[in-house]
């Protein structure tokens, strides 16, 4: 049981509104963990620190047993930590294609691989193929190959949600956070798209936790669930036991959605 | 800004044959360097302008690739041919291609240092702050005594390895080294626009954040594409300096700036061949607008702004794509 | 000690100057976050318009003390026609557009502009410089100053405390600052944006046309008077903050007096002092010393 990710005693508050009081979580490796919670709860400022994004008021985060609490989402990233966003994150006047080829050239350029004067294909570390061939690979993975030429602004919600995080595994990341990776897409796709999503990071191996406001979607998918509210995490457990604790059937689920 | 990415049957690293940017480069150069034989005086003498010019705009590209503008690259420009006007009369140095080298390195040792700074800031206010700079300058220039103050000086003529082209010359052999910088250069910038760098610089415009979420550093491709634009700027400064003869601090005022804005927004960012047709362009309109009606040039070149932002936001050259796609 | 005073009123009086000329940007990219290059132009059209037509008023035998009506009626009426024009015919088109875009269309609007005062009023100089001379003046120690000058301060003074007056005390000022926060909530609760950012562009190109109309009596108004207010008025506003009244204020004062020891104790760098505040504060603190929060974007 080894912690991958560890947050300690994080603080955070904007003027007058606490998005984090006191969260201290560990994450073991190749765990997959549900955060629910309501709007404002601090998911996503949770997300935001441990990925570099905000730093917190005080407290500590560390990776692999190292403090990455001050460091940007750039060198997080290149240390193993990817995510996705809630608002689908993408190049939009690139198509579909160019979207892949620049994560490919962040990670061609971050290895020092191929630069002014090289003129043969590079290799793409952690796939070992030219970019061409990763590319097509999550192309087909993610079944986006009907939009290949397609400029993102153009692309259907749903399937900007998975460009978003196809992108994020071209740097084949150790810890995957994905923001609301269902949120914009229809209830009956659901399902399919989340299958598809853990279908491929599982085949990478790798961390994985993700925030979700469809509760059956979390019961199926994650082996432990994280609830917030008020900035504080109020339980912590498999998705039978959280889902059923007073507290988040009270603050975050609503009683109507108790199994009984 | 316009975007154009290399077709994705470029990708990543393409080959040089088959690039048919490269190989328009090379063959335009080629029939400047044939046409400018007959060419008339004066027709050498604006074109050697307009590619010197070009180099600048060139700059600008990759800048504006990104969705930044720099109202300052009048900043180095000035300083190139300051640089190569001072070298002529303090260091006796009359070599045109020593001039243009010792333009272009300043230019780039102060954009090193500058890049620093400016690669912090994004939208209007790299544009401002680039403006500030490069009326620094002005400010500065227009003060100073021993370099003539607002009349500024006048450069010596160049000499090529060594001799001084006979009269008749003169202005060929400084069109063919512009010619051939300018393609040297075009071909640089083309290339680095296919490197991973490259592609990073129209993403950075689109989405910076996911950028740094990627892993990349925003600011380190804006430094790059910041000191490639100084270099160009500078190297077409002190080409300017040696074809006209006379430098002054006007060079360095904000709307010289604007000049290279223009030019840049007229012809579109979408080739390495584009700035080239907008300061091409931009120099007609000038030259011939100014002698038909001096009073109107500028409304002309304010309204063929207009339009282009409006109806053309890729620019002239977005509607050779279009007819090449159609 | 003399040299102090002087650096003083030179000072107040420069940064009165200042501020009438900038104010008018700042309120523009405040409310409509339009840098405004046009902003030139209307300085020089205010200028042009009250050279013109006051000294043709005064040939014809106009009662003298009446011109600083003139000058304030020519100001107004070349804001309330080009303004409106290029707001409702043009601009409005264009809100949709990056910040950079519409800065580079107003840009194409000043070259537009330029020429076109000079085929109105040619490209000879003019002169009016009656109102100038016509109050006398006032010492302080050895010193003398036109009280022409007074009315530049009386200007700047009346329109920064109006504009704080009409933003913070009237209702039209309080819905102002919505629109300033959220166009399209506004318009969803009802608010006519559009009445609102036409108005605010037509009454900061008043602003311009207002500093310049009053600037014209004491230097010869010529084509080039619009292009130097440009970067000036940036740096003021930069300085102070981009949209920050105070700001323009706190911004001019800093330009004034920077520019006015300059002047007295090395001149050499007069030109290029104002420039490197500007760089600095950018460089410090881009946003100015007055600064807006923004909102979390992911």
């Amino acid at each position: 049981m080894t912690l991958i990710v560890s947050a300690e005693s994080l603080n955070k508050r904007f003027g007058a509104v606490t998005a984090a009081q006191d969260i201290s979580v560990g994450i073991e490796r190749d765990s997959v963990v549900g955060l629910i919670g309501t709007n404002g709860a601090g998911k996503t400022t949770f997300i935001n620190m441990v990925t570099g994004y905000l730093k917190p008021d005080s407290g500590r985060i560390l990776f692999d047993g190292e403090d990455i609490t001050q460091l940007s989402p750039r060198e997080v990233t290149r240390r193993g930590i990817s995510r996705s966003f809630q608002i689908a994150q993408l190049y939009n006047t690139l198509t579909v294609m160019e979207n892949i080829m620049v994560a490919l050239s962040v990670v061609l350029d971050n290895a020092g691989r191929s630069g002014f004067f090289a003129f043969a294909d590079p290799i793409v570390p952690g796939f070992d193929r030219r970019p061409q061939d990763v590319a097509n690979m999550l192309l087909e993975r993610f079944q986006l190959q009907a939009y290949r030429d397609r400029p993102a602004q153009i692309l259907p919600g749903g399937v900007r949600k998975l460009l978003d995080i196809a992108l994020t595994l071209v740097a084949k990341p150790k810890v995957l956070f994905l923001d609301e990776p269902t949120s914009g897409v229809s209830a009956q796709e659901k399902f399919g798209m989340m299958d598809k999503v853990m279908g491929n990071i599982r085949s990478q191996g790798g961390t994985v936790l993700f925030v979700e406001h469809d509760m059956e979607v979390i019961s199926r998918f994650s082996d432990r669930v994280l609830a917030f509210y008020d900035g504080r995490i109020i339980a912590d457990g498999p998705p039978e036991q959280t889902l059923s604790d007073p507290d988040v059937l009270k603050y975050v689920v609503g009683g109507h959605h108790a199994k009984g | 800004m316009s975007d154009s990415i290399p077709s994705i049957d470029q990708v990543p690293m393409a080959n040089p044959a088959q690039d048919r940017t490269v190989v328009a480069v090379i063959a335009i150069a080629a029939m400047v360097l044939l046409a400018g034989l007959v060419a008339p005086q004066w027709a050498k003498f604006l074109l050697t302008i307009a590619l010197a010019k070009g180099l600048v705009v060139l700059g600008l590209l990759p800048q504006m690739r990104t969705g930044l503008v720099s109202f300052g690259q009048a900043l180095y420009y000035c300083l190139g041919a300051y640089a190569a006007g001072l070298a002529g009369k303090w260091f006796a140095v009359s070599d045109l291609i020593l001039m243009i080298l010792i333009g272009g390195s300043l230019a780039g040792i102060l954009a090193l240092l500058v890049g620093i700074l400016l690669s912090r800031y994004r939208s209007i206010f790299y544009g401002l702050l680039s403006l500030a700079l490069s009326m620094i300058l002005y400010g500065l220039l227009v003060k100073t005594e021993a370099l003539g103050s607002t009349d500024g000086f006048n450069v010596a003529p160049y000499t090529f390895f060594g001799y001084r082209p006979e009269q008749d010359s003169v202005r060929y052999v400084m069109l063919s080294v512009v010619t051939i910088i300018a393609a040297i250069s075009s071909l640089i910038v083309h290339r680095h626009l296919q490197t991973p760098l490259g592609r990073m610089t129209t993403a950075i415009r689109d989405n910076e954040i996911r950028v740094e979420y990627m892993g990349a550093s925003a600011r380190r491709v804006i430094y790059v594409n910041y000191v490639i634009g100084a270099v160009l700027a500078g190297i077409g400064g002190s080409i300017v300096a040696a074809a006209v003869g006379h430098i002054d601090p006007e060079m360095a005022y904000w709307t010289m700036s604007g000049e290279f804005v223009f030019m840049a927004i007229l012809a579109g960012t979408a080739s390495v061949l584009a700035p080239f047709l907008g300061a091409s362009i931009f120099s007609a309109i000038h030259s011939f607008a100014f002698d038909v009606s001096p009073n109107t040039w500028q409304m002309i070149l304010g309204a063929s702004l207009l339009l282009v932002i409006v109806f053309l936001p890729e620019g002239l050259w977005g509607l050779f794509r279009r007819a090449r796609r159609a | 000690m003399d040299q102090l005073i002087a650096v003083c009123i030179d000072g107040v009086i420069y940064s009165s100057w200042l501020f009438t000329s900038a104010i008018g940007l700042t309120l523009i990219y405040g409310v409509m976050k339009i840098l405004n290059i046009t902003h030139g132009s209307f300085y020089a059209l205010g200028a042009y318009m009250a050279a013109s037509v006051t000294g043709a008023l005064l040939a014809r035998g106009m009662e003298p003390m009446l011109s600083y009506l003139v000058l304030l009626g020519s100001a107004a009426a070349v804001a309330l026609i080009v303004a409106p024009l290029l707001e409702r015919g043009l601009l409005r088109f264009m809100y949709a557009k990056d910040e950079v875009v519409i800065m580079l269309i107003t840009y194409a609007c000043f070259l537009i502009l330029e020429d076109a005062i000079k085929l109105i009023w040619g490209v000879d100089p003019y002169f009016v410089a009656e109102p100038y001379g016509l109050l006398d003046s006032f010492e302080v120690g050895s010193l003398t100053y036109p009280n022409y000058n007074l009315i530049l301060i009386g200007i700047a003074v009346a329109s920064g405390l109006g504009l704080v007056y009409v933003l913070n005390k009237t209702r039209v000022g309080r819905l102002l600052l919505t629109v300033i926060h959220d166009p399209e909530i506004s318009r969803a609760m009802g608010i006519n944006v559009d009445l609102f950012y036409l108005v605010t562009f037509s009454f900061g190109a008043f602003l311009a046309s207002m500093a310049g109309a009053f600037t014209a009596p004491t230097l010869s108004v010529v084509p080039a008077m619009g292009v130097d207010i440009i970067v000036l008025s940036f740096a003021v506003v930069v300085i102070g903050g981009l949209g920050s009244l105070q700001g323009a204020a706190v911004g001019a004062v800093i330009v004034g007096l920077v520019r006015s020891i300059s002047i007295h104790f090395a001149p050499e760098i007069e030109l290029f002092v104002i420039y490197f505040v500007m760089a600095l504060v950018l460089a410090v603190r881009p946003r100015g010393l007055f600064s807006v929060a923004e909102a979390r974007k992911i």
